[in-house]
């Protein structure tokens, strides 16, 4: 059964209708691949799907586990295990990183009726992730993504990943600008939480992702709609040859 | 010829009797206090230190005077307590000294605390220099009637070269009452040469009322002398407050001051120093949080007046409902106070649509070699730090919280005393709205 569908979904930004029409639909264990020209909408799509105020939903449905995930608020979505590694995370001067964390974690545990950690217990979950994503301690002590690097921004929200084990994360081009190193630790780290439980949309340009974290389903998204969806050799076959004719195929 | 309508406000006020002093010098004082008192009437809002407070409702209240019960108010003492606080305590409820609240047995050496009724049974000639002092500002009408009415508050001194290191407490609770209550207090104190003092003020509330309370506190440091205070002021949320804070910084001392506004519907706060002495400190860190109808307005002046003086200033401002904040900070560099410097940052936040904090940075730079910088913003919320937090699971409320929390944590983190620390933050907390 899919635990995510979305069925002919229209969204607006700003007064301007960023998603047409869009469907897809993804099931437990799996993960799919969203590539796209800039503009055509996927970070749109993951903004929509987390509930950010402004993006405003004009017609369509999203099904979550058999729920209406679009009547959820930003936070009943997490605690049900609705994750996105932003794009561009957010800097958060004045709240300590570990804090955050554990307050997060925690809300969602009390959301869905678990005990709650204490910090003995949280340090515990901590290390064990910390040695998966081989982030260094000091970045925990700081305050939220502050004076991070676009690479620790990255990794940073894939630990927070692995430490909340999401049921379905929205990765919004984690990959981008990080160096080969730290791109094998973003793969392992989505590896080492892939489980037939729980599944991955990831959004990306760059097919060498897709060479360490291999996804089951490649789709291209393009101006507000999928356009075509394939297997990986789709990825590879985009890589050689661009867009040129998606866009347009779209509006045909 | 028919004088225009006195304001029930001032009327009231002037017909409080005059405290009896016995003393020729203080009596003379107050009468001539009271009479500019009736001569100079309200300030109005077309004084630039009042222009953001209009005292229109105030004004058409009544206020009685002397509270016959002031000695038989139940307060809780918990409500007293502070975590980490145990050292000496003067407690004053709706003006009058409380000896049976207070602490006053085993103090330090060094130190004399004393309410200032009682020290005015004494020797009174070392008042004389602080009672007298003039309000000569058009707007000082609050100091002249607390100079002309305030029958106690506190007088404290440190010996030179004394160390008092467990806070002193200096608490005033305003009492549930049968009528709105009009008070008065005053506060002396002197800090020696060399002398350090750990100090804390409290506004505290015990029932619910709607009384007027004024206090001015001349804070005076000798040489090298070193000043921690610390203002919690959580006064009823139907009481009117009016406090006036003169520090005046001899060579090297260095006052640290840092104030909590919390409760109150109408709060002002002058907060007044003069740095006479070369290499005189002023740190000053302040929070104000009106939340409801409240309105809070802090004017801060400091006047750098000597060589090589330093102020720092860190004010937030965080504004919820249909509360008003303002905030004034006026810093005066005078000719020959070269190397100075001075810096005041004020930060506000408004969480609510009907809010509204106005804020004035004032700069005046009249020598040389002067580093100064100030700026002040007023802002909501970062959205998308709010959608990150929520994203990540927090609800609405916790995520507006912790970053509220975060953007007052610059004024708080330099209080030395830890528990104290944790205290007013968790306060802080408390305050904030919960959507
Ligand atoms: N808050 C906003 N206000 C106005 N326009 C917006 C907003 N958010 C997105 N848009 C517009 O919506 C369109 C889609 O943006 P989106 O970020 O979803 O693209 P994307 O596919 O993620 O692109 P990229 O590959 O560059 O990240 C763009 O034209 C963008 O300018
Ligand atoms: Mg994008």
């Amino acid at each position: 059964m899919s635990m995510l569908t979305i069925d002919n979904l229209h969204a607006r930004v700003a007064g301007k209708e960023i998603l047409k029409g869009l469907s897809l639909s993804v099931s437990a264990g799996e993960v799919h691949a969203i590539m796209g020209p800039n503009g055509a909408g996927k970070s749109t799509l993951g903004n929509v799907l987390c509930g950010r105020d402004g993006y405003e939903v004009t017609a369509g449905t999203v099904t979550y586990n058999g729920i209406d995930l679009l009547a959820l608020e930003p936070e009943a979505r997490a605690a049900a295990g609705v994750f996105l590694a932003f794009q561009y995370p957010v800097e958060i001067p004045g709240v300590n990183n570990t804090y955050f964390l554990r307050a997060a974690l925690n809300a969602q545990r009390k959301a869905r009726g678990e005990q709650q950690l204490d910090s003995m217990q949280f340090l515990k979950l901590v290390r064990e992730k910390l040695k998966v994503m081989q982030i260094s301690d000091e970045l925990l002590h700081r305050a939220v993504n502050e004076g991070f690097s676009g690479g620790e921004k990255k990794r940073n929200e894939i630990f927070q990943m692995a430490v909340l084990e999401p049921q379905l994360a929205i990765l919004d081009e984690t990959d981008s600008g990080l160096d080969i190193d730290a791109l094998k630790q973003v793969a392992q780290g989505v590896n080492a939480l892939r489980s037939p439980a729980r599944a991955f949309l990831m959004i990306t340009h760059y097919q060498r992702l897709l060479d360490y974290v291999v996804p089951d389903v490649v789709h291209v998204l393009a101006d507000g709609r999928i356009v075509e969806s394939g297997d990986k050799s789709l990825a590879l076959k985009l890589e050689a040859q661009g867009y040129a004719g998606h866009a347009a195929g779209a509006a045909a | 010829m028919s004088q225009p309508a006195m304001p029930p406000l001032l009327a009231s006020l002037l017909d409080a009797p005059l405290p009896p002093s016995g003393i020729d010098w203080l009596d003379q004082v107050r009468r001539e206090q009271r009479a500019a008192f009736a001569a100079g009437g309200l300030p109005d809002t077309r004084m630039e230190a009042w222009k953001y407070t209009a005292l229109r409702a105030l004004a058409q209240r009544r206020f009685a005077s002397g509270d016959a019960a002031a000695q038989t108010h139940a307060v809780d003492t918990a409500a007293l307590v502070l975590p980490g606080i145990a050292g000496p305590r003067l407690v004053f409820v709706n003006g009058a000294f409380r000896a049976d609240l207070s602490r006053l047995d085993a103090l330090p050496t060094g130190l004399v605390l004393q309410p200032l009724s009682q020290a005015l049974q004494g020797d009174a000639e070392p008042l004389r220099f602080a009672l007298s002092r003039q309000a000569r500002e058009p707007g000082d009408a609050f100091a002249r009637i607390n100079a002309a009415s305030a029958g106690d508050g506190v007088v404290l001194r440190v010996a030179a070269g004394a160390k008092i290191t467990a806070p002193v407490q200096l608490v005033f609770v305003g009492a549930a009452a049968a009528v709105d209550l009009a008070w008065h207090a005053r506060s002396v104190i002197e800090l020696g040469e060399g002398a350090e003092l750990s100090l804390i003020e409290q506004h505290v509330a015990s029932g619910e009322q709607m009384h007027l309370a004024t206090l001015v506190s001349a804070i005076e440091l000798r040489e090298g002398a070193r000043l921690h205070a610390t203002v919690l002021q959580h006064a009823a949320i139907g009481a009117s407050l009016i406090r006036r804070s003169q520090l005046r910084l001899q060579a090297r001392a260095h006052a640290t001051v840092h104030v909590l506004e919390l409760g109150g519907a109408l709060v002002r706060h002058d907060l007044q120093a003069e740095l006479v002495g070369d290499g005189a400190r002023l740190d000053t860190r302040g929070v104000f949080m009106p939340h409801g109808r409240q309105h809070v307005d802090t004017q801060l002046a400091i006047r750098h007046q000597a060589l090589n003086t330093a102020s720092s200033s860190i004010w937030r401002g965080v504004a919820s409902d249909r509360a008003r904040g303002v905030f004034r900070g006026a810093i005066v560099v005078a000719p020959g106070a070269d190397g100075s410097d001075a810096s005041l940052s004020n930060k506000n936040l408004l969480l609510s649509p009907g809010a509204e904090i106005d804020t004035k940075p004032e700069l005046e730079i009249h020598a040389d070699e002067v580093k100064a910088a100030h700026g002040a913003t007023v802002g909501q919320l970062d959205e998308r730090a709010l959608f990150y937090l929520r994203s990540r699971g927090l609800p609405l409320a916790e995520a507006r919280a912790l970053l509220t929390a975060a953007f007052c944590r610059a004024v708080l983190d330099d209080l030395p005393n830890e528990p104290l620390r944790d205290h007013l933050a968790t306060l802080l907390l408390a305050q904030l709205p919960d959507t």
